[in-house]
């Protein structure tokens, strides 16, 4: 105590901002930095959670590279971005670019786009996959049959089910990105449009040199957090597939489902920690790649 | 102040004293299982009969979600904490056994040779190095559930004796909608839920094949008979279309909707079908091969003594695994959980056998296998992927079977080359 008392106000006052920082830092150590190293430490070693673990070098990721189903996760799990991300940003701007002009039920519209957002993923995924079932209990099927259409497999098909699992996570995610967009479109100051239209400007150019350019900023935020949120779904996947999971043949697998079902269904949680650190990889390029773009000024 | 002092200290005194005094009367053994209501209301019965045949051990019963339950109890007992008494699936063993962290049973109370004459055979699975690791209080087997309304309505008045009656009947009970579509199975499918099971021990062995080598290492239904018995299973939905493997989702809830006559399960089932208001149902063996051959699969939770029990507590423990392996708590376990007694003397009692709801399963059992896994829902995946790839990719039996066959061997060897 005497060497604090000793201290001038000047060092007291950075001993109590060290103080605060230590928090988040010994926070961060322990949540964050520990269990990542361990996990990069565990993909180099064979462990089934009950046993020691033991040191088998490169083969879990030997065995990475020679897995056909790794390869179909990882190409799932870029299939979900590739497509998610641009139908749902181009999806979500067109909407709030209109809802921002309506004036009619403007509250009421917004709050109908967001309710999803706030519905718990894994009980929206449940309803939608009852929609999927074929006749008698789904509710699409049962549309079709009564229309005297042939019944659709929507989640029993190597190629139907992925687009399938995409529809209700990009449903859900759009009014988030809704509300986001709205905001960018208001921060644009209306004196340019004004501007614009004495000029007599096109309602393209005005969109094309006006509106795009300013909302940069916004876009490359919404595409770093969703296609995060892409490389890392697994909610909807899980819960809509429950009974084969990432299936059928594995054509909805992405990489996160799994990683999970490597460690909790197969205890191999050192072959899962090998597929969490390329997983880690692909996260971290797509995140700098990103960022670096966000550097760029418009 | 000093009073406060000294009263703390008093009391810290006397309360170790007090918990000092304590196990020199009473030991307490702490019993683990999951989370599954039936379960923990038949072992709080075992507990209070057990408690008051032997007062001076208490036993402490603590439940997990199924989720969690493997980790916990592999953080546990490493630990020293955890439970001297656990309950785990007969499947996992080899894995625990392995960490060290369970002990044999003892000869003098539990010799194999009395065991392997009590116990019905698939129990030989839990001897390791001549020593019995762990033994079960009750186990499941499988059945033909069905639905009597729709059998009535077609007329008939018995479950199908062998496969070509199953797929018979189940065609005449099947409906269909002006388009085709199925509005009721005839029979329930799903390689996801029981049938990878009803393949791999009952169809297969009923057309001449064997699944895995002695040692179940090696995996053997990649033969003429294996493509026979997958063509069977995949001929149900593609060929007869009596059933759908995605119909109303599973093909328990189908059944239990009274969409489905018939349906594959296991006697854990009879608890949630048995007040389902508006549906008529029996049980029955299942059918039998071509060539008369009856097999049914059977499963089975046990229970063992951790590396953490020492001393009194291991005395204890030993005890307690005598009382829950006893033919009374097998009986009750039956009565509670509707799983089956692990030991012929308690479950093929006339009773038992002339139950209508029991009295097939616990015929099954009589010519039960069991599979000894070593990764249950990744063996399970290669059938599943089997029969998608035949049914969405028009792959051949042939073809399916080797693919599955190459797949599963490597499952199996990457886990017993450890």
């Amino acid at each position: 105590m005497a060497v604090y008392r000793n201290l001038s106000i000047r060092q007291k006052q950075v001993v109590w901002a060290w103080g605060f920082l230590a928090l988040p830092i010994v926070f961060y150590c322990v949540i964050r930095f520990y269990p990542t190293l361990n996990a990069i430490i565990l993909s180099f070693q064979s462990w089934n959670l009950l046993g020691p673990r033991e040191w088998v070098g490169f083969d879990n990721y030997v065995k990475l590279w020679h897995d056909p189903v790794f390869w179909k996760a990882f190409r799932n799990t870029f299939v979900y971005l590739i497509l998610g991300t641009p139908i749902s940003l181009v999806l979500s701007f067109l909407i709030a670019y209109q809802l921002d002009k309506t004036r009619l039920l403007h509250g009421t519209l917004r709050a109908l786009y967001f309710l999803p957002f706030l519905t718990s993923t894994v009980a929206m995924a449940w309803v939608w996959r009852w929609f999927y079932q074929p006749v008698p209990i789904g509710l699409f099927n049962n549309f079709l049959a009564s229309m005297g259409f042939a019944q659709v497999d929507f989640l029993n098909s190597t190629t139907n089910a992925l687009p399938s699992i995409l529809l209700p996570a990009i449903w859900a995610g759009l009014g988030f990105q809704i509300i986001i967009f709205m905001a960018g479109l208001r921060a644009i100051p209306t004196s340019y449009y004004e501007a614009a239209r004495i000029d007599g400007v096109s309602s393209w150019t005005i969109m094309s040199e006006i509106t795009l350019p300013l909302l940069k900023p916004t876009i490359v935020f919404l595409v770093v957090f969703s296609s995060i949120g892409f490389l890392r779904i697994f909610d909807q996947v899980f819960n809509m597939t429950t009974n084969n999971p990432g299936g059928p043949l594995d054509s909805t697998k992405p990489l996160v489902l799994m990683i999970y079902q490597t460690a909790f269904s197969s205890f191999d949680m050192g072959y899962a920690a090998a597929q969490t650190v390329v997983l880690f990889g692909i996260l971290l390029v797509v995140s700098l790649v990103q960022l670096r773009v966000l550097k760029e000024k418009p | 102040m000093k009073a406060f002092k000294a009263f703390t200290m008093a009391a810290a005194t006397s309360l170790s004293a007090l918990i000092a005094a304590a196990p020199a009367q009473a030991v307490e053994i702490e019993y683990w299982q999951y989370i599954f209501d039936a379960r923990i209301k038949a072992m709080d019965v075992l507990i209070d009969n057990f408690q008051k045949a032997n007062p001076d051990i208490t036993v402490k019963q603590s439940t997990f979600p199924y989720a969690d339950y493997r980790t916990k109890v592999a953080a546990a007992i490493p630990a020293g904490e955890g439970p001297d008494v656990v309950q785990l699936f007969y499947g996992w063993l080899n894995d625990y056994v392995q960490a060290d962290l369970i002990q044999p049973l003892p000869a003098s109370n539990f010799p194999a040779d009395k065991i392997e004459a009590e116990f019905f055979p698939m129990v030989r699975a839990m001897k390791i190095d001549g020593n019995y690791m762990a033994l079960p209080t009750a186990v499941r087997s499988l059945a033909l559930f069905y639905n009597t309304r729709m059998f009535k309505e077609a007329g008939y008045d018995k479950a199908p004796a062998n496969l070509d009656e199953l797929v018979a009947m189940a065609e005449k009970m099947t409906t269909k909608d002006g388009a085709g579509n199925i509005t009721a199975e005839g029979l329930t499918s799903g390689m996801t839920a029981q049938d990878h099971h009803w393949w791999r021990e009952v169809l297969l062995r009923q057309f001449g094949g064997v699944p895995y080598s002695d040692d179940n290492k090696t995996v053997t239904y990649n033969t003429e008979a294996g493509v026979k018995a997958l063509q069977f299973y995949a001929d149900l939905e593609g060929k007869y279309g009596v059933t759908k493997s995605t119909f109303m989702d599973e093909p328990q809830a189908a059944f239990k909707a009274g969409r489905a006559a018939m349906h594959i399960d296991g006697s854990f089932r009879i608890g949630a079908l048995k007040d389902t208001r508006g549906l008529d149902w029996a049980v029955a063996e299942l059918p039998a091969g071509p060539d008369g051959t009856k097999s049914n699969y059977a499963s089975y939770w046990v229970n063992a003594i951790t590396s953490k029990a020492k001393d009194e507590k291991y005395e204890a423990s030993v005890k307690f695994m005598e009382y829950i392996t006893s033919d009374e708590a097998m009986q009750i376990w039956l009565d509670t959980v509707g799983e089956l007694p692990a030991k012929p003397s308690a479950a093929m009692t006339e009773k038992n056998l002339a139950d209508p709801v029991f009295g097939p399963f616990v015929a099954g059992l009589g010519y039960a296998q069991t599979t000894v896994f070593a990764d249950e829902s990744g063996q399970r995946q290669v059938l599943v992927d089997a029969v998608s790839r035949m049914s969405l990719e028009g792959q051949s039996a042939a073809d399916a079977l080797a693919a599955a066959a190459k797949a599963e061997q490597a499952i199996l060897d990457s886990y017993y080359k450890k």
